[in-house]
């Protein structure tokens, strides 16, 4: 498996989403241009101009029409994922962290940051057809939990939003009201910073990642611990494969501990678990940073990493890789 | 309050309160004294037996009783004569001393009390004036206030002390009886103490018992593996037992620091060593030794730490553990240590010197026991700018005889190294090239177990090679070097023995370049480990000395720790927190095959637990050598049985998460139905709820990007002739 190198960011990759039908790879990182790319070939294909600070995640639209992107500048943008152009902007008075489209798409869940006296906050925004009738309005706002929210996603049905983050819970809200509805429990939740998250292609199930070194399955519904995958080094980003009973985990040493040791000593790698035994199958190497995002190709045969190093490298699986023995 | 706070409360309060756990060293947290926070210590008991010191605040006073009895008239007088000698000690306060008077006579009662500054001082000027003689009928009897509630307690009538009923101790060494025939190790992570059994066949160890805050420092095991040796603020203690891991006894040392067993772990010594608080003092050191079985002090050194550095004339401050080095063998008969210009030699009959003398060698440097006999090796460095030679002796104990000596010249350094059985002794000698500027090696090869002791030089082929390491071969004859410069030295083996001429030492072979500073030849000899730690990342190689051939390679990233098993069946290499990352340890066959790996955050010890010598006799293990095949073949069966056992259970296991699995993907499909028709709504009637309705069609586009016409011309090359 020779991967593809994909080099159009300066800065550290920050997160990857592949639109549905698997043909486009948005990338977000540091640098201040969320680009988009050929998920086969790996060529550029344009960026997204327009933010003023590190953009942390994006989602983009089923019709793969728009483009959502949160920023540390305190805004989200909408584009028009064909021209590139700019349709709306929400401000916020904190860095935004997190998006995610609705089933739908006409709601979407942003996350904002704790900033100075305020706190973080899960703001659920109506994304208008004609991006001349959006507002900036807030159907809902959420505050509550402690610390950054790292991520935060709808549920089945957009009945729920889950949200998780530095304080390690993994809450459940009802979109309806706001309450909270469950969180997950001491024992079997987290014992440090959930960093990632993502849902199954079904949006029954969904694995978090986090800097306790694991890496946890959870039953959307009635948040269930399903399974759990341990590995040597923090976590930060998560993926499943659509196509088989594999997840994958990236991560390692913090950035500010990388020079002071040898490539090997970071765990730089992509660890592959088969996702029912547990068990680690593999891994695939050459980030010289901690991976910071990572995307299954909707199809599962292949995906992309993102690192520290500001590269990201897109695998096509080799034909071995499906007929891998557990 | 005294509810259990669990870990994740603990840590979720931690978070909430912006404090980051791991960055707390638990240790230094001390609690205001009387308030636990409900908090129940689990060394709670050892806390209780502590004999609590309670300032009374008349600890600095002191009774001096014995004073004439004198009339108000020469009161004065007598309290000036009392004052002029407590003031040679230290200086009193105007009104430190008190004398009651009779209240009827107006006469002084014998007695008065004095106070001091300092507890210290009270103590001294006890020390100094117990016995004083004033005249002939007064004489002195000091006392410290604080120790008249001691004595007003003794019972006037003694009474014998109670007999408590013979209980029969369990079986201390009841761990060498398994079934399995396994080894034991203990391992400390973070505060949690764990001993284990290497199960080698399940491929994992199995737990044997774990207790958090076990020690305060470190443990160890004693030499024969009987007890595990925890350390603590109040002193040492021992635990062992047929099962679990009981308190067998305890040492009361405060502040012990050091703790070291003799060979046959008939004693114990504990080291503490006391910071001055202010700069007059020295700086103290304490040593005792205990009975290791009764707890009964043998012992005791205290001095200045100077007086306890070892290395004499060197200079170089700090006691240089073990203080004591145990000799002799396992019959713990003698011990010795070291300090300017002699090396003392006492035995443990009496645990007074033997002969009531030191041993008196000018400028002594260096000294060890041979690992089997009474024997002494000393070294003596060069004096007088070199003309007294540098030189290597042989003492007999408890004779003191001198059996072998060796004068050695333009000596730099030398080391010692014994060979396990006593039966050789290598001695690395660095001496300066002529020119003074740099050193080479070489090496003097003692062979104690022939008659007169042979001494015969050996020098590598390329005598300025650097020696990285040195190791003999447990209970064999020869011996492996590494030499050269790094970061690829050279590895050569030696072997004291020839087939021809067994009075020569030859050499085996030379392995070139190897990534290696460090060696571990297993414990039963035959193989040995080259290992690269540290700035080699932990390169090991295992490597087979009869055969001279490489068995297997392998590498435990950054491991920092190599220690075979007792038996020389398994090694372990760990990594221990001296790194932040990797923390663990790893568990390899003999022969190289790594099975198992079991990573752990803030690892600090390994230890393999000791077997006792075996009781079988040189003649039975070679007959059980020879047939080994016959003595195997139970156990093969028994591995034949476990590993078909264990993939039984594996795929038992398999097809039970299986199944779990297909039950949640059931429930999900279902649910994914039900919802079909609503998620249909949310997109707008938009059909295609699943990806197979998707299908992918492939469209080629071409596209022409340029077309140039160019004329090519050709030009022959023409080759001259």
């Amino acid at each position: 498996m020779r991967p593809i190198l994909m080099k159009g960011h300066e800065r550290p990759l920050t997160f990857l989403k592949y639109n549905r039908e698997g043909d486009l790879l948005f990338s977000c990182a540091k640098d201040h241009t969320p680009t988009v790319w050929f998920a086969d070939n790996g060529e550029r294909l344009g960026t997204y101009r327009g933010h003023n600070g590190a953009v942390w995640c994006c989602d983009v639209s089923r019709d793969s029409t728009r483009l959502i992107t949160g920023s540390a500048d305190q805004t989200a943008k909408l584009w028009n994922v064909q021209t590139g152009t700019q349709l709306y902007t929400f401000n916020f008075d904190s860095p935004t962290r997190s998006v995610d489209f609705s089933i739908g798409d006409k709601l979407a869940v942003i996350t904002t940051d704790p900033f100075m006296e305020l706190t973080s906050a899960i703001h659920v925004k109506r994304i208008a057809r004609d991006p001349s009738d959006q507002s900036g309005e807030s159907v809902l706002t959420i505050r509550g939990p402690q610390g950054r929210i790292n991520r935060a996603i709808w549920g089945p049905l957009n009945r729920t939003i889950i949200s998780a983050g530095e304080d390690a819970v993994i809450r459940v809200w009802d979109t309806e009201t706001g309450k909270l509805i469950n969180e997950s429990d001491k024992e079997s939740g987290h014992q440090k910073t959930v960093t990632s998250l993502a849902k199954s292609a079904d949006w029954s199930n969904f694995l978090t990642g986090s800097l306790d070194k694991s890496a946890k399955l959870w039953d959307a519904r009635t948040l269930t611990l399903i399974k759990a995958y341990v590995t040597e080094r923090p976590v930060n980003a998560v993926a499943m494969s659509p196509l088989l009973d594999h997840v994958v985990l990236g991560g390692g040493q913090e950035a500010s501990h990388v020079t002071t040791t040898d490539r090997r000593a970071g765990k730089f790698e992509a660890k592959f678990f088969h996702k029912i035994l547990q068990e680690e199958i593999g891994g695939v190497k050459g980030h010289f940073g901690p991976i910071n995002a990572l995307a299954f190709n909707p199809d599962g045969r292949s995906f992309s990493s993102g690192g520290e190093d500001g590269y990201v490298r897109l695998h096509h699986f080799d034909p071995d890789y499906f007929n891998i023995k557990m | 309050m005294a509810t259990m706070v669990s870990m994740a409360d603990i840590e979720a309060k931690a978070m909430g309160l912006g404090i980051d756990l791991s960055k707390v060293d638990l240790d230094v947290i001390r609690f205001p004294p009387g308030e636990d926070f409900g908090i129940k210590s689990d060394d709670e008991d050892i806390l209780q037996e502590d004999n609590l010191e309670f300032e009374s605040g008349l600890g600095n006073i002191i009774v001096v009783d014995n004073l004439p009895v004198v009339a108000p008239e020469k009161f004065e007088k007598l309290e000036g004569v009392i004052r002029k000698i407590y003031s040679q000690i230290c200086v009193l306060k105007e009104d430190a001393i008190w004398m009651p008077l009779n209240p009827e006579t107006q006469k002084t009662l014998g007695y008065c009390f004095i106070e001091f500054n300092t507890l210290q001082e009270a103590e001294l000027a006890k020390e100094k004036t117990q016995g004083y003689k004033l005249d002939k009928s007064h004489i002195f009897s000091v006392n410290l206030f604080d120790d008249f509630d001691k004595f007003m307690k003794v019972p006037d009538e003694w009474a014998p002390p109670e007999t408590k009923p013979y209980t029969p101790g369990e079986n201390l060494q009841k761990w060498l009886t398994d079934e399995k025939a396994r080894d034991q190790f203990v391992i400390r992570a973070g505060n949690d103490t764990e001993v284990l059994w290497n199960d080698p066949r399940q491929l994992k160890p199995e737990l044997v018992y774990r207790r958090t805050f076990w020690t305060e420092s470190f443990v160890q095991w004693s030499p024969l593996g009987t007890y595990l040796a925890t350390v603590h603020r109040q002193g040492a203690a021992v635990w062992g037992g047929a099962t679990t891991f009981n308190r067998l006894m305890r040492y009361a040392h405060p502040q012990v620091k050091l703790i070291d067993f003799s060979p046959g772990e008939k004693y114990l010594v504990t080291y503490s060593s006391h910071e001055p608080s202010n700069p007059r003092d020295t700086h103290r050191v304490v040593l005792n030794i205990f009975d290791a079985r009764t707890g009964k002090i043998m012992r005791d050194f205290k001095g200045s730490a100077d007086e306890f550095a070892t290395g004499g004339a060197g200079g170089v401050s700090g006691v240089s553990w073990p203080v004591f080095r145990w000799g002799g063998g396992k019959d713990d008969k003698y011990f010795a240590r070291i300090g300017k210009n002699v090396v003392s030699v006492y035995e443990t009959e009496t645990f007074t010197l033997i002969d009531k003398k030191s041993l008196k060698v000018e400028n002594v440097l260096d000294f060890s026991w041979s690992p089997t006999d009474p024997i002494l090796a000393l070294f003596v460095p060069e004096l007088g700018g070199g003309n007294q030679p540098a030189r290597v002796s042989l003492v007999q104990i408890p004779g003191k005889e001198e059996l072998r000596q060796k004068n050695l010249f333009s000596v730099s350094d030398c080391k010692m190294y014994w060979q396990s059985n006593g039966d050789y002794l290598a001695v690395k000698v660095d001496r300066y090239t002529k020119t003074k500027k740099s050193t080479y090696t070489g090496f003097e090869l003692f062979r104690i177990k022939e008659r007169d002791i042979p001494i015969e030089v050996l020098e590598l082929e390329n005598k300025n090679d650097k020696i990285v390491a040195f190791a003999w071969e447990p209970k064999g004859h020869r011996f492996a070097v590494i030499h050269g410069d790094s970061p690829k030295p050279d590895i050569s083996f030696y072997s004291m023995r020839t087939s021809h001429n067994t009075g020569r030492v030859s050499k085996l072979i030379t392995l070139k370049g190897k990534q290696a500073n460090a060696l571990y030849w297993s414990p039963s000899g035959r193989f040995i480990i080259l290992a690269g730690l540290k700035s080699f990342n932990g390169q090991l190689e295992f490597y087979n000395v009869d055969e001279l051939e490489t068995m297997a390679t392998g590498e435990h990233f950054m491991a920092t720790d190599i220690e075979w098993d007792p038996t020389g069946r398994y090694v372990a290499t760990s990594v221990t927190s001296v790194h932040e990352m990797e923390n663990g340890f790893n568990i390899w066959s003999f022969n190289g095959k790594l099975l198992y790996r079991i990573p752990r955050d803030h690892f600090c010890q390994f230890l393999w637990r000791p077997r006792p010598p075996s009781f079988l006799s040189v003649e039975k293990e070679e007959e059980i050598a020879k047939n080994l095949k016959k003595y195997s073949k139970k156990y093969e069966a028994e591995d034949q049985d476990v590993s078909l056992l264990l993939s039984e259970q594996d795929r038992e296991k398999r097809r039970m998460l299986q199944e779990e699995w297909d039950r949640w993907v059931m429930q999900w499909k279902q649910y994914h139905e039900e919802e079909k028709a609503y998620r249909q709504m949310l997109r707008d009637g938009e059909a295609s709820d699943a990806e197979e309705e998707y299908e992918a069609k492939e469209v080629e586009v071409e596209e022409v990007l340029e077309v140039t016409e160019e004329v090519v011309s050709y030009e022959f090359e023409q080759s001259e002739g």
